[in-house]
Formats: structure tokens, sequence, C-alpha cells
């Protein structure tokens, strides 16, 4: 039996959002939305999500990035996909699935655009069970 | 005046050594005016006393300008502007000679001199002839920022634009995927052929922006010694469903391993695209031969196919950008018009090409020759 979980999804397109929050409800998960950055830091703290899906650049380059710094920050077990688009990658000087020192992104996974419902599904299950019970 | 431009590096090529210090002493305090207004290029002068010494000189003195004696110990002058001519975006030579004869004139400009200088000169001349290469390699300087320039704004406009194009399209494919996961019913061959065509779609985005990185030189090299037997068993891996599905059979003939310094996406790049188009342009149940081995100079990589082959007229246009070969065998083959051309861009990266050897009907040899990359990061492809 799967978990119900409280997701936080952020993407400035619509189109995005609105499947990612089809594909998350089918799941039976409750979903809250946000269109960027700032709406985001908005809703964290009533939300209170249990994982959060964010996409790299909303209103700067590196949105998804420093959304992920402040979501771990406040919520230190909420893991966190970020979602990105291959052609952004242009902008970044490092292979995001790579390992190694860069300890300023702090995201559990990342996720190419678009991505596919099943491996999204599969994703968001796999980080939850991993996730400590909240206190 | 300032002097903001980069200093022109001459090299004086002659045994007499009164006359290098000579040459120095007037040409130290020679300005060049620079493209730019109030801008002036000074001059950097050494002196070497044999061929043999200027060509060892150069390796860590990449001179703009040679003042190069005819007459020297050793190799003469015509044979050190014949070793330097080889290597294109040398420097530019100025044949000083006593024997200021017709023929070697002729031999001199045959071998890419620029000038002469008859000995005894004035400093004068020496002055005017110096001043009038300068001014010509300042404009070349010039003219090759500028494209180097023009190559990095494209780069930019291009991945802003390749962005904007691939949001719409994710944001469709996304729809796509759950309505074909939903209930896909009687539409689901209309709602498959949509994914392929967008899929298509961005291969064609992401081809271009690839090509454009590697032309601009923003792209990121990692050179590292890799094993080459490595990326074409990947690369050969990567085709075999496709190959199954058309009964084309994939031979390779390649050492146990070739190791070889190379940025790996790059090799990848090239491989794949050879590979790739082997199968998708092959006759059913036909064949692809692939050969890699160790050159004189670095390694070929040869790839033979049995399929619809190239026409002598469309070969020569077959590495140019966006460029298909359109007819009735290639019309139903998805492809960007971009791979081949992205390819021969590598390859000359790698100071090596790409060559074809084809036949309409009788299949097509591709063969990419490589030199190894420098250990130094390459700033940018010359154009």
């Amino acid at each position: 039996m799967m978990k119900k979980a409280n997701i936080l999804v952020v993407d400035d397109d619509k189109d995005i959002l609105e499947q990612l929050v089809a594909v998350l409800t089918a799941a039976g998960h409750d979903v809250v939305t946000a269109e960027g950055e700032v709406q985001a830091e908005e809703r964290l703290i009533d939300a209170r999500p249990d994982l959060a899906i964010v996409d790299v650049m909303m209103e700067n380059q590196d949105s998804g990035f420093m959304l992920s710094h402040k979501i771990k920050k406040l919520y230190p077990g909420t893991p966190v996909i970020i979602l990105s688009s291959v052609s952004s990658m242009t902008g970044f000087k490092f292979p995001l699935e790579a390992g190694g020192d860069k300890p300023w992104i702090k995201a559990d996974s990342f996720l190419n655009k678009p991505v596919r419902p099943e491996l999204l599904r599969s994703e968001v299950k796999r980080l939850l069970a991993g996730m400590p019970a909240r206190a | 005046m300032t002097c903001s431009e980069q200093p022109l590096r001459v090299l004086v090529v002659d045994d007499e050594e009164a006359l290098g210090l000579g040459v120095r002493r007037i040409l130290d305090p020679l300005r060049v005016p620079a493209g730019e207004a109030h801008q002036e290029a000074a001059l950097e002068v050494r002196i070497a006393r044999s061929g043999e010494e200027a060509l060892e000189a150069l390796k860590d003195f990449p001179a703009d300008l040679l003042l190069l004696d005819y007459k020297l110990p050793g190799i003469d002058g015509l044979e050190v502007l014949r070793r330097i001519s080889g290597n294109g975006g040398g420097p530019m030579a100025i044949m000083i000679t006593a024997y200021a004869s017709l023929e070697t004139a002729v031999k001199a400009t045959k071998m890419g001199s620029y000038d002469f200088l008859a000995k005894p000169f004035t400093p004068e001349e020496l002055r005017y002839v110096v001043r009038k290469a300068a001014e010509h390699i300042l404009l070349r300087r010039h003219a090759q920022q500028l494209a180097a320039e023009k190559r990095r704004i494209r780069f930019e406009f291009l991945s802003v634009l390749a962005h904007e194009l691939k949001a719409p399209l994710d944001a469709v494919e996304g729809y796509l995927d759950i309505l074909v996961e939903k209930a896909p019913g009687e539409n689901a061959r209309m709602l498959g052929r949509c994914q392929e065509r967008i899929t298509g779609m961005k291969r064609l985005i992401l081809d271009l922006l690839d090509l454009t990185r590697i032309e601009s030189g923003e792209k990121n090299r990692d050179i590292k010694s890799l094993d080459l037997v490595g990326v074409l068993r990947r690369g050969v891996e990567t085709q075999l469903p496709r190959a199954g599905k058309k009964g084309v059979r994939i031979e390779v003939d390649a050492p146990a391993a070739l190791e070889f310094r190379a940025d790996e996406g790059e090799m990848d790049i090239i491989f794949n695209n050879l590979l790739s188009n082997a199968v998708k342009y092959n006759a059913p149940g036909g064949r692809v031969a692939v050969a890699l081995r160790r050159g004189p100079e670095g390694v070929e990589l040869r790839v033979a196919d049995t399929g619809i082959g190239i026409t002598a007229v469309d070969q020569a246009k077959l590495f140019k950008e966006f460029v298909r070969i359109r007819n009735a065998q290639t019309s139903g083959i998805p492809g960007s018009g971009l791979g081949l051309s992205t390819v021969r861009k590598l390859a000359m990266l790698y100071g090596g090409d790409v060559s074809v050897e084809s036949a309409a009907g009788q299949g097509s040899t591709f063969t990419v020759h490589l030199r190894e990359a420098a250990a130094a990061p390459v700033s940018g492809v010359r154009a």
C-alpha cells in the first residue's frame, strides 16, 4: 500500500503543473502547487510538504536550486526532486547527474523533463519510502 | 595613442648577427596603427640564427611575422617557409635575400611568402615593408576576433531559443504521455505518431545546440585518455535494436583496446552519428562494416554500409548544415540534416576530417581521421 503524501509542485509552466498534478493525484497524493520560486516560498510554511518537486529555471536560472536549498533548511527530512530540461543545462558548468563535491545543490533526485508518468510515480514512491517518520 | 592591442611577434631569421640586431633596433620602437582608432600595436622582436633555430623558437614564440633570410646555414629560408606553411594559421613571412632573382621570388611566393626585402636595405625600406605586413596581420586578427564573437553570440541566441522551443514541446509531450497511459484505444497509433514527431523535433533542437556549442568553443571539453573501442562498442549497442528490426548486421573490426586522448562526449557524437546513418540508410538485410585502427597520425574510423548510396552531386553538399539528401529513398527517414556537419566540425577540432566514398545504390563508406587532442584546452574553433 502506497503512502498518501502531501506534495509541493513548483513549475512556471501551467501545463506542466497540471500534468504533474494529474499524475500525482491519480496516485492518491495531495498536491499543493506554486508557479514560481516566490510563490513556493510563501506556500512552504503552511504546506509542510512531505516531498517537493521543483523546476530549475523559473524566475531565475537557478530558482530550483535556491528553492530546494530553502526547503531543506526548513524541513530537513523532506525529499526534493529537481526537474530540468536538457537544453537548460547549457548554462550550467557541471553535469547535474554526476555526484562529487557540490554541497550547495541539495536535492535527492534529478529528473529530465518531460517526466514519464510511471517514472515520476516510482521516484516519488522510492523517496517517500525512505523518508523518516514525521515528528 | 595607446598600445592596448596585443604586440605583434616578429622573428628575424638571419645568420648575420649584426643584421639581426640592426633589424631589432629599427623595429623595437616601431608602432603599427591597429584597427580601432587611437590604438597601436608594438612589436616584440626575437632573433634566430638558423632555420633549425627558427623552427625551434616558433614552438614557444608563436610569431605573427617572420623576416626570413633566403640563404641560411643548414636548411634554407624556402625550406623553413615550406615547413611552416603546412599548418594553417602560421606566421606571415617576408623573405630577405641578396639574390633577388625572379626565380627566387616566384618560388617563395608559391610557398606563401607575403613580401620581399632585398639586401642591403635601408631602415626606411624595412619599416615600410614591416608596417605593410603588420597592418595586414592586424586586420586578419580583428576579422578572426569578430568571427569568434559572432559565433559566441549565435550560440547564446540559439541556446535561449532552444530552451524556448523545447518548453512547449515538453508540455505537449507531457499531455500525450498522460493520454497514452489513460486510454489510448483507437487513437493509439495517432498518439504514437505525435510522440514520435515531437521526439524528432526535440532531437533537432538538441543537435542544433550541440553544433553551435562546438563551433562557438563554449562547450566544456574534458580531454582525457579514453578507450575508443569502448566508445565504439557503446555506439554499436545503441544501434542494435534498430539494426535488428531492419535485419542489418553490424560487423566490427577493432583492436582489443585503443587509447586516445579526446573528449568522450565528442567521440560519442562522431561514432553515434556515423553508425546511426549506416543503419538508417541501409537496405533491409544489409551490412555495416566498422573498422577502427591506429593510423600514422592518430586514429581512423571507417563505417561502410550497403545502403542507398550517395551520388557525386549530393556528396558535395553532404557535410553542410541542414542538408538532407531528399529523394524517394530518403523521404521516410527522419533526420535533422545536422549530424554529418557536426561530425565534420568535430573531426576538424581534432586536426582531422571526414570523407565519403559512395555511388548511388552502391552503399557508402565514411572515413574519419582524428589526431589526439592537445593537453591544453582549446579555447575555440578557428575559422
